[in-house]
């Protein structure tokens, strides 16, 4: 895929108390934001485990937002700080990986903060944007073509 | 409980990488408890193989599977159909495990997932310490249940030494000095006259020498 025509597909994990509120917010004020996050409203960040964000990187994901309650704020106590251990781990385990920690990323925001929560979502866009696709992605994409050119050498032969 | 912690994804890749369908192995006892290699970290461990594969273009397949008990041939028994379909077995089981498969399935490398470190108890949330050395001949009794043979950095059965800072270990000031708890443990419990007889050397012939230790119950045996 080429960089300009490249349009990030992320996938945010939005807790249904705040900023998945803060979304629909948005939406009733107007404010724009990219479309290319896919939002899946979680009922507490804290429900989110480390195999979550890695499947859904391995799966095709180019980032991955979490968006919880402000700090101290969880409606669950503290679900929030979990999600914010699990997201370092996770960062760290990216690393080891080879893959750009930045593809993953936690914010806290409030169910009032549309304005906010739309900025991220822009900021974490141009971020990936500037990433570039998924290495994962890539790797296939490449894999995929180097099977079709050794089919066709195949077929050439024949 | 036995207590683990996961290699790191490249070394992991590098023990494996000669392999194109793999086996990633779990065990549901210790492991599973430590949060090293349970059903949930054989799903992360396998995800990061994967991926970590595709990124250096290895064409490496990985199953997932976790089963009760690794150390145990009965339910090892299970994973038989799984290691037969794949071409090596990455255990996230402890020592033990990884050799039980070993020699069950003589045809099939097996490799460690997890570096095993000690038999230990959950502290707190995420902190886990050593607490039994395996040592093969028990001395808890004598100190009020608190090991100086695991926890004091010294090992010494007649102690304090004279190294302790209030009650902290000199070898290591982040812990505390296991002779200041076995006395503060014994005086609590009124037996504090334990610490006036002077103990033996210790007998470490069941311990770590001679290679490996077994036991036989004939009473169990058929």
């Amino acid at each position: 895929m080429k960089q300009e025509n490249f349009e990030p597909k992320i996938l945010a994990f939005c807790c249904h108390y705040c900023a998945y509120s803060s979304a629909d917010l948005a939406g009733s004020m107007r404010i724009q934001y990219p479309p290319n996050v896919r939002i899946i409203r979680t009922p507490c960040t804290g429900r989110l485990e480390t195999e979550y964000f890695m499947k859904a990187l391995e799966n095709g994901a180019d980032g991955v937002l979490v968006a919880g309650c402000l700090e101290g704020g969880c409606h669950f106590v503290e679900g929030n700080l979990c999600a914010k251990r699990r997201v370092n781990y996770t960062r760290e385990i990216l690393e080891e990986i080879g893959i750009e920690k930045e593809r993953l990323r936690m914010v806290n925001v409030s169910a009032a903060m549309a304005r906010p929560l739309a900025d991220t979502i822009i900021d974490m866009v141009e971020t990936v944007r500037k990433l570039g696709p998924s290495p994962i992605k890539q790797s296939s994409f490449a894999k995929a073509a180097e099977d079709k050119i050794g089919v066709s050498k195949q077929e050439n032969r024949k | 409980m036995i207590v683990a912690q996961r290699k790191n994804i490249p070394d992991l890749l590098a023990i494996v990488k000669s392999h194109k369908k793999l086996l990633v192995l779990g065990c549901g006892t210790c492991v599973t408890v430590c949060l090293a290699g349970g059903q949930r970290e054989v799903g992360i461990i396998a995800s990061s193989l994967r991926m970590a594969a595709k990124l250096k273009g290895l064409p490496l397949e990985v199953e997932e599977l976790t089963i009760e008990r690794q150390c145990d041939n009965v339910f090892l028994e299970q994973a038989a159909d799984a290691i037969k379909r794949n071409d090596a077995v990455l255990s996230l089981g402890c020592g033990a495990g990884v050799q039980a498969i070993a020699e069950r399935y003589t045809d099939k490398p097996v490799y460690a997932g997890l570096d095993t470190a000690f038999i230990g108890i959950l502290e707190e949330r995420g902190v886990w310490t050593e607490k039994c050395a395996a040592c093969g001949a028990c001395v808890l009794h004598e100190y009020g249940g608190i090991c100086p043979v695991t926890r004091c950095a010294k090992h010494m059965l007649n102690g304090p030494c004279s190294g302790s800072r209030e009650d902290r270990c000199e070898v290591n000031p982040e812990r505390q000095c296991a002779w200041q708890l076995i006395y503060k443990r014994l005086k609590d419990i009124g037996q504090l006259d334990r610490l006036k007889k002077i103990k033996p050397p210790k007998n470490w012939n069941r311990s770590q020498s001679g290679g490996y230790r077994t036991i036989i119950r004939e009473d169990h045996r058929v």
